[in-house]
């Protein structure tokens, strides 16, 4: 029987591939094995387009217990028997579609990612990228998804401890929604997402399933919108109360012996946690559609397989324990049902009560084409590459104090509190630094270490230069790690991208990762879970290449950690670091606003970043350092503002002119941090960057009401603070 | 003296609870499951926070229908000490243990912040331990907050000393701007009649060590300890 067009076109297969599966089976497919190929042969599911290009990535280190694809999310022994694990996810075609709903459903996903794996979630960060929010569109889709965010993850009791919201054109029609979750646990107590021992049995738990979320993973994700509404139905509806129950319920379970493995059912639902986990145990697995739950009535087998219910779980029962686990989650007011068993043979057997809709090598449907394109280096580069200074006319002194309050004011640099503090970053007693420093900082009970998290990823720098751009995602991240006093342990990454099938997006993909790979390498920073959102296009215009790099690190003690803003009176301040020269415009925040461009390309010597960042972390370990906050988006004069800011105090003190002022004040040059220390310690902050060879320059001392750069600018506090506050407010 | 800290499905401030009182204090603690109707053991009992059965309906409406609250106002009549905190708030106003009832916020936002509670009243069992009108920095987290009475109610309220915290500045001062929700007379926690239960909006388990920016609420658990 061949398969029309419109058939394949729905499930987001080709032609090629149909035929490799006739191949591979040695038959035609069913329906029902079909819709199962579409979905782990999806981009999504089988990153067949990324997989080639994701192996570059240094995936292992001292600290690694699980790399990337190994399980649900990557995981660090962070000593005393205990693991940290992370990931971060991607849920931007639903948030698009359905804000609140594709933004809730996001946390929902990742949360379950992590206690999956026996990991009791603590802490979650969102990285998020809109349009201009002066289109009512996008001030719709923000405010529904941040409504999502906080609606379904302050249920949970999980911190939510911030990440960061950058607005640009290119995301109007496609905004970017990404999601990490962290989660902590006992090194001897994990659970692994794999089915195996034969006769073992399969439950799934939870929510019934219903009609939502068809087509998700292969019709949602991995495809590029052209009309919207038709997909409504691929996006699904969250119950954070459930996923709350299911968290207590399935560690409560993870501390028991009576289950071989657990797997969440997310993009592709029972379809991907049923066969994933049983190509993970060499297993085949026969199942009974007719035994699953449903939320309405009708529902074919097909709609069962692929269906994206929320707060569902697999859990493989060791045989004679089921009534234990159903129990337990009886206990927890769960439904819990027995839809079949682990089979040896490899196959993956579903039935329809007595009739089999799918019989097929479990290897074969988990395997599908990887793909290796031709990357095209496209044309336009070229041109934005190219920033002649010579034609921007540089700032006058005067106009010098205007420019900074219009930076601080701006969508990009101005405080998201009006966003964070709608979100529960308090919850479990472990959030040290909050919301709106470099780096969150969160301890870890009963011992005296703690650890940072941080999102970070430069959309334009990589649009402008997809290498460089990937590079500096990955030492910002570290840069703002080593900012709260914490040594680099590993990151987690979302690289959200346009349809790879072109070849020049296929050109920033391969790019990007490998610059962030560089980065990885030098630094020593191994990536050990991450996720890839391409198709992020709508009516051919694709998002700026945008890599958002998670990062963890570790605090030895916590009563050594830092924050951004000044601490006292009378500190001195220090750059660490080199002034900043006119290429540092490149791309920066300054040029856009002043001179409406985005060109040019920035700079970074990834030797001088890992020097800068080592002094600093030995400097704050020591107790050296009052404070400490990267130099990003708005340069020297913008990070100097902001720890005034935080720290409501005054700063004065002189910049270094080397040839333009605007470079000197508002360039974005890389591997430099603003430190403040008492004078007692001054000496040895110096004795240890000259040690590290890494300039350091006196600025000038923190006290008073005044923020002062001798020569140019001097404003009150309180309006550097008042335009900072406001910014989102009033944009 | 025991704590029992009572765990609704979707509650989730009872970790922190339990981590204040049994691993910063030193208290004997225990989780008490919201089907358990014998609370002899106990001589304090503990709602915490959270989203007891989801709040769906209206935050606490349903909780107030667990088996344990049956005992916690048999337990309340006998003049034991019961605490609770935000949804724990929620759902004691709800079971009417506690006059008035929790609104949404004012601005029609959940709320997450360092709050500063001015104390009312340091003569209750819960407050003890605090100066006359001192300030404890104790954060908020909550989308239903706002706290309403009838006229009638709320004078009763102020007039017999059954406000015990305020929504105030760091100094101490009762203002609009340092109101998080727009609760009436910025009221942040009340007593009942008898004096032997507490609700409050914020978490005084957050503000449990000097690493998480505060640990003055410390000071409600340890008027308490010395109360019984």
């Amino acid at each position: 029987m061949p398969v029309s067009k419109e058939t394949l076109d729905e499930i987001a297969l080709s032609q090629r591939e149909y035929d490799l599966i006739v191949e591979k089976l040695g038959r035609e497919p069913t329906p029902v094995e079909l819709g199962m190929f579409g979905s782990l042969w999806s981009e999504h599911c089988g990153y067949k387009y990324s997989k080639a290009l994701l192996r570059m990535f240094p995936v292992t280190g001292k600290h690694v217990l699980v790399k990337p694809g190994e399980e649900n999310a990557g995981i660090i022994d962070i000593g005393d028997g205990q693991v940290i694990g992370f990931k971060m996810e991607s849920h931007n075609h639903p948030s698009y579609i359905e804000p609140y709903q594709g933004a809730a459903t996001g946390v929902g996903g990742i949360v379950r990612d992590i206690f999956t794996m026996g990991l009791r979630p603590i802490a979650l960060m969102n990285s998020l990228r809109f349009g201009p929010l002066s289109e009512p569109h996008n001030r719709y889709l923000f405010g529904g998804v941040v409504g999502g965010i906080a609606g379904y993850g302050n249920c949970l009791g999980i911190a939510d401890v911030g990440g960061e919201i950058y607005f640009d054109q290119c995301y109007t029609g496609n905004p970017l929604v990404n999601a990490l979750c962290l989660g902590i646990g006992r090194a001897d107590n994990l659970i692994k997402a794999r089915a195996s021992g034969e006769g073992n049995l399969i439950m799934l738990v939870g929510a019934d399933t219903g009609r939502d979320g068809l087509h998700g993973a292969s019709g949602l994700a991995s495809r590029t919108f052209e009309e919207v509404r038709e997909l409504r139905s691929a996006v699904q509806v969250g119950n954070p109360f459930m996923e709350k129950l299911l968290i207590e319920a399935c560690l409560e379970l993870a501390g028991t012996d009576w289950i071989v493995g657990m797997q969440d059912c997310g993009a592709a639902g029972l379809t991907s946690a049923i066969i994933e986990a049983a190509d993970k145990g060499n297993s085949g697995i026969d199942i009974d559609v007719s035994k699953v739950p449903r939320r309405e009535k009708g529902m074919t087998p097909y709609e069962v397989m692929i269906s994206e219910s929320q707060e569902r779980m697999i859990v493989i029962a060791k045989k004679g324990y089921e009534n234990k686990v159903k129990a337990l989650f009886d206990r927890w007011e769960l439904h819990s049902d027995i839809i079949g068993r682990v089979t040896a043979d490899g196959i993956a057997i579903v039935r329809d009560g007595g009739k089999v809709v799918v019989n097929a090598p479990v290897k074969i449907l988990n395997t599908p084409p990887v793909y290796r394109l031709r990357p095209q280096r496209p044309g336009w580069l070229d041109e934005i590459q190219r920033l002649d200074l010579n034609k921007i006319k540089d700032i006058a002194p005067k106009k010098t104090g205007e420019m900074l309050l219009k930076l601080l004011a701006s969508p990009n640099i101005c405080s998201k509190h009006a966003v964070y503090r709608q979100y529960d970053h308090q919850v479990g007693d472990n959030t040290v630094v909050l919301p709106g420093s470099d780096a969150a900082v969160l301890r870890i009970q009963e011992t005296s270490k703690a650890f940072s998290m941080v999102t970070d990823g430069n959309g334009r720098y990589c649009y402008v230069n997809p290498f460089i751009g990937g590079v500096i995602a990955v030492a910002e991240a570290a840069r703002n790690t080593a900012c709260s006093g914490a040594r680099p342990m590993a990151i987690t990454n979302c690289l959200n991208f346009g349809n790879p099938e072109k070849n020049d997006v296929y050109f920033q993909l391969q790019e990007c990762i490998k610059g962030m790979t560089q980065a990885c390498k030098k630094l020593k920073i191994p990536v050990i879970s991450g996720n890839v959102s391409l198709y992020n296009e709508t009516r051919d215009v694709a998002v700026f290449p945008t890599p958002v790099v998670g990062m963890v690190g570790l605090i030895k003690d916590v009563k050594h950690h830092c924050s951004s803003g000044f601490k006292q009176e009378g500190d001195i301040v220090f750059l660490i670091g080199e002034p900043a020269n006119g290429e540092s415009l490149g791309s920066s925040e300054y040029l856009e606003m002043a001179h409406g461009m985005i060109k040019g390309t920035q700079h970074i010597d990834i030797e001088k970043e890992r020097r800068v960042q080592t002094c600093v972390i030995k400097a704050i370990e020591r107790g050296l350092l009052n404070s400490a906050h990267d130099c990003s988006d708005g340069g020297l004069a913008v990070a100097l503002a902001e720890s005034c800011i935080l720290g409501d105090t005054g700063f004065t003190g002189k910049i270094e002119v080397k040839g333009r002022l605007d470079a000197a004040l508002f360039g974005e040059a890389q591997s430099r941090i603003v430190v403040s220390t008492c004078p007692k310690a001054a000496y040895r902050l110096e004795t240890l960057a000259l040690k590290h060879n890494v300039p350091l320059a006196r600025m000038g001392v923190t006290g008073g009401a005044q923020f002062t750069i001798k020569g140019y600018i001097d404003l009150p506090v309180s309006r550097l603070h008042y335009a900072w506050w406001n910014g989102l407010l009033n944009y | 003296m025991k704590f029992g800290i009572v765990v609704f499905p979707g509650t989730w401030s009872d970790r922190d609870c339990y981590y204040s009182l049994h691993n910063i204090l030193g208290q004997d603690a225990a989780y008490v499951w919201h089907k358990e109707t014998n609370l002899s053991p106990y001589d304090c009992i503990v709602l915490p926070g959270g989203f007891s059965y989801g709040d769906y309906l209206r935050t606490g409406a349903i909780a107030r229908f667990s088996p344990v609250m049956d005992a916690v106002a048999e337990f309340d009549k006998k003049g034991k000490p019961v605490i609770g905190i935000c949804n724990g708030f929620q759902v004691l106003c709800e079971a009417h243990l506690l006059p008035g009832v929790l609104r949404q916020n004012d601005h029609l936002e959940y709320r997450c912040q360092w709050t500063y509670l001015k104390t009312e009243n340091n003569s209750t069992i819960f407050t003890g331990k605090c100066r006359r009108g001192q300030v404890l920095k104790i954060p908020i987290s909550h989308y239903e907050g706002r706290y309403y009475a009838d006229d009638d109610t709320l004078k009763k309220l102020e007039d017999t000393g059954r406000v015990a915290f305020r929504y105030a500045t760091p100094g101490g001062e009762v203002t609009r701007e340092a109101n998080p929700n727009g609760a009436l007379n910025n009221i942040a926690g009340i007593i009942n009649e008898r004096g032997n239960v507490l609700g409050m909006m914020p978490h005084p388990e957050r503000s449990c060590e000097d690493v998480l920016g505060s640990a003055d609420g410390n000071i409600i658990w340890e008027s308490i300890i010395a109360g019984i």
